[in-house]
């Protein structure tokens, strides 16, 4: 008769033990869902690393990564340097003729979503009540196709078609780079359309859920903005994390501690075929990094971005609405009226051996006129410029921090906080948020998003990635439900297969 | 007296039970300046980013390195380019960690600037745990390199009849391209085909960029590939000397030696033939 030895039966014990607490986690979370239907987006947004260049320089991905696909200062340095190594192998006369530095990024997951507070209907008619909404089930991200390297020594290129989930593409990143221009790393010049020079990326985040996909604080806008009440207004949107259209200078000393930008860009959010304005916005960021004793290399940052968006559309055209200057129908490219926007702050990324933590601090305003809908122009206003209006000013904060076991193991922290200092419309306490005319509160729209995760890469190489991923991220809202003006709450939670080819 | 030889016997038995650990300890560590490196911090710093091409073992077997036309260095074998140390002896640790932080160009090796002093000092300690040699060897001690003599136009005649009379023009060519007519047949310690330094194609040399760096390239030899040492042939003037002469083969970089060595006619012709438009890594020719 067959007996187990103990050692075998107290490790098959642990593996059932394993097994069932997993498949009991996963069931209370399939069952704990509320009315399902909710149609929230599956997790995406466009990031990178590229395989095609650790092939191409034999180098593992460990080596420009901290974790897939943050960066090293290795990796950093090896960017600035328009992807080179600088030891005269760059230029691709030097690569097999057969190489095409090509990869692709796909995330196969599963996820749940919840909002506390989805408008649904109620027995008042279609989107008079409010509902706590879960949904989850296996789904992927977009796809993206990374091609990047160099051209000829010192000039670099790197363009990126991304699709969203269902296959629908768009061009992500399309920039060449003129790299040490005048034989020095001072001098380098980008045209096209490229993630600005942030020193915390976003498109090499570590986070992929919904609600910590992205960075809340480099796309916050206030919760007054865009508030349909005006319909000549040009929507305003921006944020320093998406990829901007324009041309950048950019330098760094030979060891990559002492970084600036300059970038020029056009005030359209990156989207092409100048949708909105003629109007332009300037980014700049400088950087020193220093190292202290054996705990790492340590970075402080500075930031700005000032820039101008449209209010209106100067022409429009095919307008039916009856209603003048009808933003729905003006004609790409003639958005005026621009008003002032600002973005600022600062950025210290500490390391203390295998433990880092990056901080940052924003503070940012909007015109009057963006932070409430309106059009500067009184004449096409649904509703006039509330008096008492002001511009909206609203300062935040990120704590993201690792803890990076091995290159194959890293966990993820991220806190980050919003709050508003100046609401654009008057406060006026005990009545709901009316959009155009009042808010409820001083601190209407604050935000809280919280994440926690962990990706584990079982091997590591020079020809692929693949990560599994976890992670859990919530969100809070002061005063943003869409019915009943009460706190809005998301969560997510995702676990996955990260890999690129 | 039965004392005295007593005490000799313990301090002796004690002296044997202590040196292996004193050796091991010191191979597990690097001094460079004021920065002490630690073997243990330098092998999760290699297993980041070194061992993809040096491999697990150091035997410079890693994946990539049957990819690399220069096969990445062989810790074990200890075998090192770059030294300012006598040919055959190893090199100082000062030397590894100028290596991680120069690169090597025309190699797949990066520079490592990029890492902390403390980094690169670790990484230095844990490249030494690979040989056997560190244990039973110490590194030999630097070559002296005397102050630089004055650059005349006399001092760059002599280095190019000492390119002559030495026979360098053999592997790098009479005008330093690295096409002189043993240039095919040469292999390096692994039996790989190596190419001799172009001297035309940039500034950079394998192992430094100053004069004084080009001074200690031949006077202790790149061992592991065929550039033997001099310092048996050449004396320290007459290294100096060549030292200014070789700055004048690199057509494409401007120095003093090159400047002086273009004002006067024949140099001006020999530099105008050398020169060829394009750019120097061959990556484009400008038309």
């Amino acid at each position: 008769m067959y007996r187990m030895s103990p050692r075998l039966r107290a490790k098959r014990v642990v593996f059932l033990t394993s097994a069932v607490s997993f498949a009991l986690l996963f069931l209370a979370l399939f069952f704990s869902s509320s009315p399902t239907a909710s149609a929230l987006p599956p997790p995406g947004g466009s990031v990178r690393a590229l395989p095609a260049f650790a092939r191409k320089y034999g180098l593992p991905c460990s080596s420009c990564h901290q974790a897939w696909p943050m960066l090293s200062p290795f990796g950093q340095a090896f960017k600035d340097n328009g992807y080179q190594l600088g030891n005269e192998r760059d230029a691709p006369i030097y690569q097999n003729p057969a190489y095409w530095p090509v990869t692709f990024r796909i995330t196969p997951i599963w996820h749940r979503e919840n909002e506390n507070r989805t408008q649904v209907d109620g027995t008042a008619g279609p989107g008079t009540a409010e509902a706590n909404v879960t949904t989850h089930g296996f789904d992927l991200s977009g796809l993206d196709f990374h091609t990047g390297g160099t051209l000829a020594k010192n000039v670099s290129f790197y363009v990126l078609p991304s699709s969203d989930s269902t296959a629908s593409f768009h061009f992500e990143t399309v920039m060449a780079r003129l790299d040490n221009l005048a034989h020095t790393s001072w001098l380098n010049l980008k045209l096209g359309k490229f993630e600005l020079d942030n020193l915390l990326s976003e498109k090499r985040i570590l986070t992929l859920t919904n609600v910590a996909g992205v960075y809340t604080n480099y796309h916050y806008q206030p919760a007054t903005e865009n508030n349909g009440v005006n319909a000549a207004f040009l929507p305003f949107v921006f944020g320093i994390g998406d990829n901007q259209l324009g041309m950048e200078v950019m330098g760094h000393s030979a060891n990559d501690r002492t970084r600036y930008s300059v970038a020029l860009i056009s005030s359209n959010d990156g989207n092409v075929g100048l949708p909105t304005s003629r109007s332009y916005g300037t980014f700049i960021t400088a950087s020193q990094a220093f190292q202290v004793g054996g705990l790492g290399l340590q970075r402080i940052g500075v930031f700005d971005y000032i820039g101008e968006a449209p209010t209106y559309f100067q022409f429009t055209n095919g307008n039916t609405s009856g209603i003048p200057g009808n933003a729905a129908f003006g004609i790409p490219g003639t958005g005026i009226g621009n008003r002032n926007f600002y973005r600022a702050g600062l950025i210290g990324q500490i390391y203390i051996k295998k433990y880092d933590v990056t901080a940052m601090y924003f503070h940012s305003s909007d015109d009057k006129y963006l932070a409430t809908g309106t059009p500067s122009n009184a004449a096409l206003a649904t509703i006039p410029l509330a008096p008492g209006a002001q511009n909206a000013i609203w300062n935040g904060a990120l704590f993201e921090s690792h803890y990076t076991y091995s290159p194959q193991f890293i966990f993820i922290q991220r806190v980050e906080l919003v709050r508003m200092s100046q609401q654009a419309l008057p406060i006026v306490a005990g009545t709901p948020y009316t959009p155009g005319v009042s808010v409820p509160t001083a601190n209407f729209g604050n935000e809280d998003v919280y994440t926690f995760g962990g990706r584990y890469y079982p091997f590591m190489s020079s020809r692929a990635g693949f990560a599994i991923h976890g992670e859990y991220a919530f969100s809070h809202q002061i005063g943003t439900s869409p019915v009943s003006g009460q706190n809005l709450d998301f969560s997510s939670l995702l676990a996955g297969f990260d890999f690129a080819f | 007296m039965r004392t005295m030889n007593i005490s000799k016997l313990i301090l002796g038995i004690v002296a044997l039970l202590v040196a292996p650990i004193v050796a091991s300890a010191q191979q597990g560590e690097s001094h460079i300046g004021k920065v002490s490196g630690h073997a243990d911090a330098g092998r999760q710093l290699y297993f980041r980013y070194c061992w993809g091409c040096h491999g697990f073992r150091g035997d410079g077997n890693g994946e990539n390195g049957q990819y690399l036309n220069i096969l990445p260095r062989n810790f074990v074998a200890a075998t090192f380019k770059c030294r300012s140390t006598p040919t055959g002896t190893l090199p100082t640790d000062q030397d590894l960690f100028n290596s991680l932080e120069r690169g090597l160009i025309n190699s797949n090796m990066p520079s490592w600037i990029v890492l902390t002093d403390q980094n690169r000092a670790d990484l230095v300690a844990f490249i030494k745990t690979f040989s056997p040699r560190w244990k039973t060897e110490k590194a030999g001690d630097p070559i002296p390199v005397p102050p630089e003599p004055k650059l005349t136009l006399e001092s760059i005649k002599h280095g190019q009849q000492l390119f002559q009379k030495l026979e360098c023009w053999k592997c790098h060519g009479q005008e330093g391209r690295g096409d002189g007519p043993s240039a095919s047949t040469l292999t390096d310690s692994s039996d790989q085909p190596i190419r001799p330094y172009n001297f035309a194609a940039g500034s950079r040399f394998k192992c430094g960029t100053t004069n004084h760096d080009v001074y200690k390239i031949f006077m202790s030899g790149l061992d592991g590939t065929p550039m033997p040492s001099f310092a048996d042939v050449v004396k320290p003037d007459e290294a100096w000397d060549l030292v200014h002469f070789l700055r004048t083969l690199q057509v494409t970089h401007k120095s003093p030696e090159l400047a002086l060595w273009e004002s006067t006619k024949e140099g001006a012709e020999q530099v105008a033939l050398s020169k060829v438009k394009g750019t120097p890594t061959g990556s484009g020719v400008e038309q």
